[in-house]
């Protein structure tokens, strides 16, 4: 029972830090409809620099902060690359990636692991000294569950503000957002900054788990966080209460639940990566039937 | 010298200018067109003014050029006095409202109704973190959707997508006239629409043009319309105006008439 708990406790904690990254590609991929590839170059980003920030001394929530706003940086730079420059959206996050490899290895100072045992790190230091003993073993289920409470409301309440309307607007038709005379490209890139800001943060809070920064960890993110939303949408899709930014976030979980399962059923690591591809072609065929489904519905639309 | 004099005219009832515009697609290749050579236009302050004109004509060439979609090779355009030959379009729908053929492209489907309004009704200020929907507006917007007569009014929150062409197209017509602009563009407005669907929206135009005394300019390919509704009539053909008639004279065009111009033209190059 206890291998089980650990397991499921496990599954939580990965699931809810990528929660975080899941949101972050929300609003990329969904929201604006940028199939945003830069992500699999701020994740690793934001576990450097907080690596990097925290040996040197700084404290932990700062360097989630400071994280999030590389993170977002490089999302301007993808941002301008599409709309100054006029590459497409795939090309720019691929640009950004690339850079990132070695803006990423400047950061670790040339390592392509930088560890930090035993140093300060949000589930160790400042607010956890309040938590009762025999809840430290899901400190970081908990830490990491607050993070992604807050960081969800925050971004709800944003969605709701004009320049959130605007955002929606812009991913949904541009010309409309010419119409009343406001730039999309502009609100492009303040959406991709926040999505890589969101991303490079999960970044940060894994690498405070894991209490290391791993410059390879980016590969594959983006399919990650795309699995993650797409499958999240479609399986909580129907429930009428639930915002689509908790869709994403347990998105995530059932994701990780998912390759975890594989592993437990004996699958080798080494097809791990095969197992996502496999994992995220499902999701993507059945949310594409869903969506017809949906269509059909949409023209039983009542007459003029 | 006459024509020189003419350029640099700034009359205070014009409300647009488009002065010596020359505009070829494809400059240098087999494909060139050339469309526009020394096109002038200028519409009157509050006149309503529809153009008809054959495929190719160059009617919605000459709107996207006004509203900065298309690009001139050189040529002037004034909006109030103003050049706005430099602008962006973004920058020029601040003063320009568009209402284009296809109903999708005016609304946004995947907002409701309610958050649609809210975000033109904000036209022209900042777009900041403040909330975006302001309830006290909730009334305001209802009042103007009974204008329209669909009953969206009790339908705020509904999603604009799943709203017919029609009802759609009703609403990007009063959500791009809502706040004060100095031109109205109809981009064939009424061509995507069923015959009774565009009867209504085009009824709906006419009151609102009126009621606001919008200077309008209204792209048609139903010469019944450009007939009947508007204060001037212009008949596009090459990248020319060939028939532009006002007041009596507009008057005395039958749609019988409008037709068999149409149709000579037609047949000159070989339609």
């Amino acid at each position: 029972m206890d291998v089980f708990l650990s397991i499921f406790n496990n599954i939580l904690e990965e699931g809810l830090i990528y929660g975080i990254m899941a949101m972050g590609v929300y609003i990329s991929y969904s929201v604006l409809d940028f199939p945003d590839l830069s992500v699999d170059g701020t994740f690793p980003l934001g576990m450097c620099i907080t690596a990097a920030l925290i040996t040197a001394g700084f404290n932990p929530f700062l360097s989630c902060i400071i994280a999030f706003i590389c993170g977002a940086v490089a999302g301007c730079v993808t941002g301008l690359l599409h709309v100054k420059l006029d590459i497409t959206n795939l090309l720019s996050g691929i640009i950004t990636m690339m850079a990132m490899w070695s803006v990423n290895l400047v950061v670790t100072r040339g390592s392509a692991v930088l560890p930090y045992y035993n140093q300060p790190t949000i589930f160790t230091s400042g607010p956890i000294g309040i938590l009762p003993e025999g809840l430290y073993t899901y400190r970081v289920v908990i830490i990491a569950a607050l993070a992604v409470i807050v960081l969800k409301i925050l971004l709800d309440m944003y969605l709701k503000t004009k320049s959130g309307l605007l955002l929606r607007a812009a991913g949904d038709n541009q010309q409309f957002v010419i119409s009343i005379s406001r730039d999309p490209g502009k609100m492009k890139i303040i959406g991709l900054a926040i999505g890589n800001g969101y991303t490079a943060l999960a970044g940060s809070i894994l690498s405070q788990q894991a209490e290391s920064a791993n410059i390879n960890s980016g590969t594959g993110m983006v399919v990650m966080g795309l699995a993650s939303v797409i499958i999240g949408l479609s399986i909580f899709g129907k429930v009428k209460i639930m915002k689509a930014t908790t869709m994403v976030v347990l998105g995530a979980v059932v994701y990780k639940a998912c390759l975890a399962i594989a592993m437990l059923l004996g699958l080798p690591t080494n097809f791990m990566k095969l197992l996502m591809a496999v994992i995220f072609t499902i999701a993507l065929v059945s949310s594409n039937f869903m969506k017809k489904g949906r269509n059909k519905r949409h023209a039983e639309t009542p007459e003029f | 010298m006459l024509k020189l004099l003419n350029s640099n005219r700034h009359s205070n009832n014009s409300i647009v200018e488009m002065q010596h515009i020359y505009k070829t697609f494809n400059k240098g290749s087999v494909n060139e067109v050339v469309l526009f050579t020394d096109f002038n236009l200028n519409i009157s302050q509050g006149e309503f003014v529809s153009v008809v004109g054959s495929n190719g004509s160059g009617k919605t060439t000459m709107l996207n050029i006004l509203c900065g979609t298309t690009e001139i090779d050189s040529g002037k355009i004034f909006l109030k006095g103003q050049d706005i030959g430099k602008m962006k379009e973004y920058q020029r729908a601040a003063s320009i409202g568009r209402v284009f053929q296809n109903p999708a492209i005016g609304t946004c489907p995947s907002l409701t109704i309610l958050e649609n309004m809210s975000l033109a009704d904000n036209k022209g200020s900042t777009f900041g973190l403040t909330p975006g929907i302001n309830k006290r507006r909730i009334d305001f917007f209802r009042s103007q959707l009974e204008l329209l007569k669909l009953g969206l009014e009790d339908k705020i929150d509904l999603l604009v997508g799943s709203l017919s062409g029609g009802q759609r197209q009703a609403l990007a017509l009063l959500i791009s006239t809502m706040t004060p602009i100095e031109l109205l563009i109809l981009d064939e407005h009424t061509a995507a629409l069923d015959p009774r669907s565009s009867e209504t929206v085009m009824e709906l135009t006419e009151r609102i043009v009126r009621e606001k005394k919008l200077t309008t300019l209204m792209v048609t390919h139903n010469l019944r319309y450009a007939v009947q509704y508007g204060d001037r009539l212009i008949m596009m053909h090459k990248g020319n105006s060939v028939i532009d008639v006002a007041g009596e004279d507009k008057n005395n065009y039958a749609v019988s008439d409008l037709l068999k111009i149409f149709n000579e033209i037609s047949v000159e190059c070989g339609n």
